[in-house]
């Protein structure tokens, strides 16, 4: 049988395509961006097949452009993701994404006895490896992997 | 020096260290001074901890400062739902320091960012209390005359303790050699070993220290609690791996000294306390003198 390929999600004229995200993280990546909050269109695809990822998902934005800080905070639940910027069809640019030197906000503390989960406070944590995304809260200074992250 | 709050032992760099331990020398020759005569020092115990607040507070005394605080919350306006923001931000405006105890992990690094006024972390729950780290290490100083290549045995519970942690990442500055010894479930954690693996020291692990005491320089004990065993039964059959007897002490180094953070329960005998190489009563007084270098070296306030 001939090999048929097909686009699953539909082209965007004029945007951001954030592919090879994680399918179990993409509600994270939406609320990370605040992609809940945004009148544009979005069209997502999700436990698509992936040989890399197994299943993954895919968003494509209308509209928006992201800055290189903005976009890097989605590194923490999906540290392969690529970037395509759309301008009239056409894909203009590719980036990928990076892990930050530091992390302001987006995760919980998993620690319960951190200051950070009992006042109103910030978090921040200082990324130890950025190959498997390790951070070490800024306050309590404990160790956490990618498994303990909450996303705020 | 350095204008700055003391929150973890990892604020300060080695030269820092041995700048504070210095001074504390200063103070042990010469304690009662009237260096904070006109200094006011905030001394706020979220959580009663009498040991570490006495010992501050004589510090700040015997310098000629004055004392305000309180000894645990339910004398302050925590009671009242008050955040530590607040109260930190409004005892900053009626002291020139904050000492601060608190059960709150990382609540100290959080106080000395909202503070106007320099912080010294008392002890932050299971996290930090680097004046106590400060004490160990002058003590160990005192008693040896330096802090290089020791061999530093540390017994009992290195899972859990605080003080063990903090003073290994100290001490690991020093190329000393460590002895881990303790019962399985409560070993060294990995990312503490990985520190030395990392800096190229060596240590070694060990369920049980009497074959190998005749090595050690200093050993530091720490209490081996109940609850820390999930089975009762493993824990009555391991703690008596843990306590240190006067016997046990016949043929070590002449060097040789027994510190212990205290409070001690049963982990080093009382036929110890008489040895010349007991240590720890003294340990504790050492903490005056550190906590005045460390309180008059923020303060850039000098020893006369």
């Amino acid at each position: 049988m001939k090999d048929k390929k097909q686009l699953q999600v539909n082209a965007i004229k004029d945007g951001t395509v954030i592919d090879h995200i994680p399918a179990k993280n993409l509600f994270k990546v939406i609320s990370i961006l605040g992609l809940d909050k945004i009148e544009t269109l979005i069209t997502f695809g999700t436990n698509l097949e992936s040989k890399k990822l197994g299943s993954k998902a895919i968003i494509k934005i209308a509209d928006i452009f992201f800055r290189d800080e903005e976009i890097n905070k989605i590194s923490l639940v999906a540290p392969d993701a690529k970037l395509n910027i759309i301008k009239d069809y056409e894909v203009i640019e590719k980036k990928v994404v990076a892990v930050p030197d530091n992390i302001i906000g987006i995760t919980k503390c998993f620690n319960p006895k951190c200051i950070t989960n009992n006042e109103p406070v910030k978090t921040k944590f200082h990324v130890m490896s950025k190959k498997d995304v390790t951070l070490k809260c800024h306050y309590c200074e404990k160790v956490m992997d990618p498994e303990q992250f909450v996303i705020i | 020096m350095m204008y700055k709050s003391l929150v973890s032992i990892s604020d300060y760099t080695k030269d820092e260290y041995l700048h504070i331990l210095k001074l504390a020398a200063e103070f042990e020759k010469n304690p009662v001074q009237d260096i904070l005569k006109d200094k006011v020092i905030a001394s706020l115990f979220f959580e009663p901890s009498t040991r570490t607040r006495l010992s501050f507070e004589s510090a700040i005394n015997r310098l000629g400062g004055r004392v305000i605080g309180f000894s645990d919350s339910n004398s302050s306006s925590v009671t009242k739902g008050e955040t530590l923001k607040d109260t930190i931000k409004i005892v900053s405006s009626y002291c020139d320091l904050i000492v601060m105890r608190h059960p709150l992990e990382g609540s100290a690094k959080y106080a000395s960012e909202v503070a106007t006024v320099p912080v010294v972390n008392a002890g932050d729950g299971a996290n930090q209390h680097p004046t106590q780290t400060l004490l160990d290490m002058y003590s160990i100083m005192k008693t040896q005359g330096h802090l290089e290549n020791l061999n530093i045995f540390m017994v009992g519970d290195l899972k859990y303790g605080r003080t063990v942690h903090s003073l290994l990442m100290a001490m690991s500055q020093f190329n000393a050699t460590f002895y881990f010894i303790s019962p399985p479930e409560l070993k060294m954690p990995d990312e503490y070993k990985d520190h030395l693996n990392k800096l190229g020291l060596k240590f070694f692990e060990h369920r049980d220290f009497t074959e190998i005491i005749d090595k050690a320089d200093i050993i530091y004990m720490t209490r081996v609690q109940k609850e820390r065993f999930s089975d009762p039964i493993e824990y009555e059959k391991t703690k008596n791996a843990y306590v240190l007897r006067n016997i046990m002490l016949k043929n070590t180094k002449h060097n040789l000294r027994v510190l212990h953070p205290l409070p001690r329960v049963n982990e080093i005998n009382v036929d110890v306390d008489d040895n010349e190489k007991a240590y720890y009563f003294t340990q504790a007084l050492n903490g005056v003198f550190v906590r005045q270098a460390i309180i008059a070296s923020i303060l850039t306030l000098k020893s006369k």
